[in-house]
């Protein structure tokens, strides 16, 4: 015999009352766990994503959009630049590292990007087989590419126009695959990556014309390599990319740059950090609205224990009078109380952290979107425990009147009464 | 065992209840007689330490009662004294077994399974053990109320008024599987009851005026 057994009975006595307690409990707790794990990991996934790249320069439109598209890979490009612009931008004394993006393609909706090796190493990305690309039209794939797409060193692929599945194919090309990166939990695994002049071979109208085009250039008197794509002229008026990632020599590159860049007609400048505390604070209003009806909902909870505590108390006067007359002192009358109150909110909050995991589990086995973005139900924070102790504490304070009132109870007066 | 000198009561805006000096030596069976409002319970209530007495003293097997802390009384209370109220007062959530073993477990003494059975099979009640206290009849109900109280052999067992609902049949089987379950377990019996059948079968009696 023990209290323990003593309350879990008292609470299988009342299996409704007990369920519905707990239920609700574990609902508010639930939706809680579910934002606090999508949040973290989405924070930490964007900071990693994000990471070294301090300001992303492209064409005008949303500085959002550009970072979406360019960091993240989830928005469309908001239009091209000319290599030219950007190669004046990358000879900018404050700019320590510049590496082109060239967005277009894809095959079977993965994005196939067209940049340098610069930009694998910003991730520090690694071979898992192969070797890196070295002529137009090799690719390396992501991890996540792989898997999906069962694409090994050696295949070809022919890839579609634009960044979805229905884009028209562009039959004359085959890219081949020439490696694979292991997984880095980065943007890169849902990526395709070659060179910036696969691109734009694959999107020379007329081929042939404009491939003899690209080899004039090297005979040109006046030729400089661009520092960007060496194999076309720095002051070349028609290649155009879709945006720079650019990393500050200094400080001061976060004062100057960004001006520099903005005033010139066609450019636009938008720091990561700054675009997603933005994105942040406008996703913030919906998870703010979310956990503020889990708030509803264990408020709900904490009330209807205490009412439920409450009103046993009065079932319960002759029990507790009994227990005093078999010897059981005040206090214990109080921690019985007490830990009726605490055993209802540490199941509630169990089963919701259990049903919070869970529910990302299920979804991140069903929605490609959620395995895309990294999201799994198998991590664990160590808010939960805060989550698990604070729902212990609400239950204790849910209890504290009723075990007082229990403490009070006058034995004689209630043996007498009847 | 039990020796009650000057002893006086009053409730909050009542009048003073003045109780006579009595003692009662051990293995004793007594009849606190009274009529309704006498302070039949309140006496009982003050000798097995459920009210506090201001005036006079309450000597229990040679332990001034007024003196004890509240943690003390407690422990004196599970210990040496077992309790029979005329409504059973069992706890509904708990099995026969579970409702028993309660008074070890609050007086803090070991949990013993086997002074369970003999007790419940002394009073017929063997094949009760595993049952909610709510499938049991009244009469099986006050069998488990007596189990309980008899359990940990109090030196004193007190019944509040055990009869006056139950018919000439039933009262005469209670009163007598009180006594003789006080008598198995030697314990002192203080029965309070204003029930006059009761009168031939003890004869030790206090009258309350």
């Amino acid at each position: 015999m023990s209290l323990f057994i003593l309350v879990w009975n008292y609470l299988k006595a009342r299996p409704l009352n007990t369920a519905i307690n707990i239920f609700l409990l574990s609902l508010g707790i639930a939706v809680i766990t579910i934002l606090l794990l999508v949040n973290s990991q989405l924070i930490k996934k964007i900071s990693e994503n994000a990471r070294g790249i301090d300001l992303v320069v492209g064409a005008k439109g949303s500085p959002l959009q550009l970072i979406l598209c360019n960091i993240f890979h989830i928005d469309f490009p908001t239009g091209n630049i000319r290599l030219a612009d950007a190669e004046k931008i990358s000879r900018n004394r404050l700019v320590k590292k510049a590496i082109p993006l060239a967005l277009g393609d894809s095959y079977q909706s993965y994005r196939i990007i067209g940049t340098t090796k610069d930009y694998a190493d910003l991730y520090k990305a690694e071979l898992e087989q192969g070797d890196w690309w070295t002529y137009n039209l090799e690719v390396t794939i992501g991890a996540n590419v792989q898997e999906m797409t069962t694409l090994k060193p050696g295949d070809q692929f022919v890839s579609s126009h634009g960044l979805t599945i229905e884009g028209h194919a562009h039959n004359e090309h085959q890219y081949i695959v020439k490696s694979v990166l292991k997984k880095s939990n980065t943007v890169l695994d849902n990526l395709i990556l070659t060179n910036v002049e696969s691109i734009w071979e694959m999107h020379e109208d007329g081929g042939e014309a404009d491939e003899s085009h690209i080899k004039e250039q090297p005979v040109d008197s006046a030729y400089i390599p661009s520092r960007l794509v060496p194999s076309v002229a720095a002051d070349d008026s028609i290649k155009e990319i879709t945006s720079l990632l650019i990393q500050y020599r200094s400080p001061l590159g976060a004062v100057q740059l960004p001006r520099f860049v903005n005033s010139q007609s066609s450019l636009q400048a938008a720091s990561p950090a700054f675009e997603t505390a933005r994105l942040f604070s406008i996703l913030g209003i919906g998870a703010e609205i979310l956990m503020g009806f889990a708030y509803v909902l264990i408020a709900i909870s904490a009330l209807s224990i205490f009412i439920a505590l409450y009103n046993s108390l009065k079932e319960r006067r002759y029990d507790m009078a009994i227990m005093r007359s078999m010897g059981a002192s005040r206090s214990k009358l109080f921690i019985t109380i007490l830990l009726e109150g605490g055993i209802l909110t540490f199941l509630g909050s169990l089963i919701g952290l259990i049903v919070g995991h869970g529910v990302l589990i299920l979804m991140s086995a069903t929605l490609v979107e959620m395995e895309k973005a990294g999201i799994t139900g198998f991590v664990f924070f160590w808010q939960e425990w805060i989550i698990l102790g604070g729902s212990l504490l609400l239950g204790l304070l849910c209890a504290l009147l009723p075990a007082i009132q229990a403490y009070r109870t006058d034995i004689s007066k209630v043996l007498a009464g009847n | 065992m039990i020796a009650v000198s000057k002893l006086s009561y009053s409730y909050t805006g009542d009048t003073r209840m003045q109780f006579p000096d009595f003692s009662v030596q051990k293995g004793e069976h007594f009849l606190l007689l009274g009529e309704s409002g006498s302070g039949k319970t309140t006496l009982l209530h003050l000798m097995g330490g459920l009210l506090r007495n201001k005036t006079g003293s309450v000597v229990v097997d040679n332990t001034d009662l007024t003196g004890l802390s509240e943690a003390a009384l407690d422990r004196f209370r599970g210990q040496r004294i077992g309790f029979i109220f005329q409504k059973n007062h069992l706890i509904s959530a708990l099995s026969v077994e579970k409702n028993l073993m309660m008074s070890p477990y609050l007086a803090g003494l070991p949990v013993n399974t086997k002074r369970i059975e003999e007790v419940l099979s002394s009073l017929g009640l063997s094949a009760k053990t595993k049952s909610k206290v709510t499938e049991l009849s009244q009469g099986q109900a006050q069998r488990v109320a007596i189990a309980r109280a008899v359990l940990n052999k109090p030196l004193i067992l007190f019944a509040d008024e055990p009869t006056s609902a139950l018919d000439d049949k039933n009262c005469d089987r209670v009163i007598h599987m009180l006594m003789d379950a006080a008598s198995d377990s030697h314990s002192t019996l203080i029965v309070a009851t204003h029930d006059q059948r009761l009168k031939s079968k003890i004869h030790n009696q206090i009258q309350l005026a």
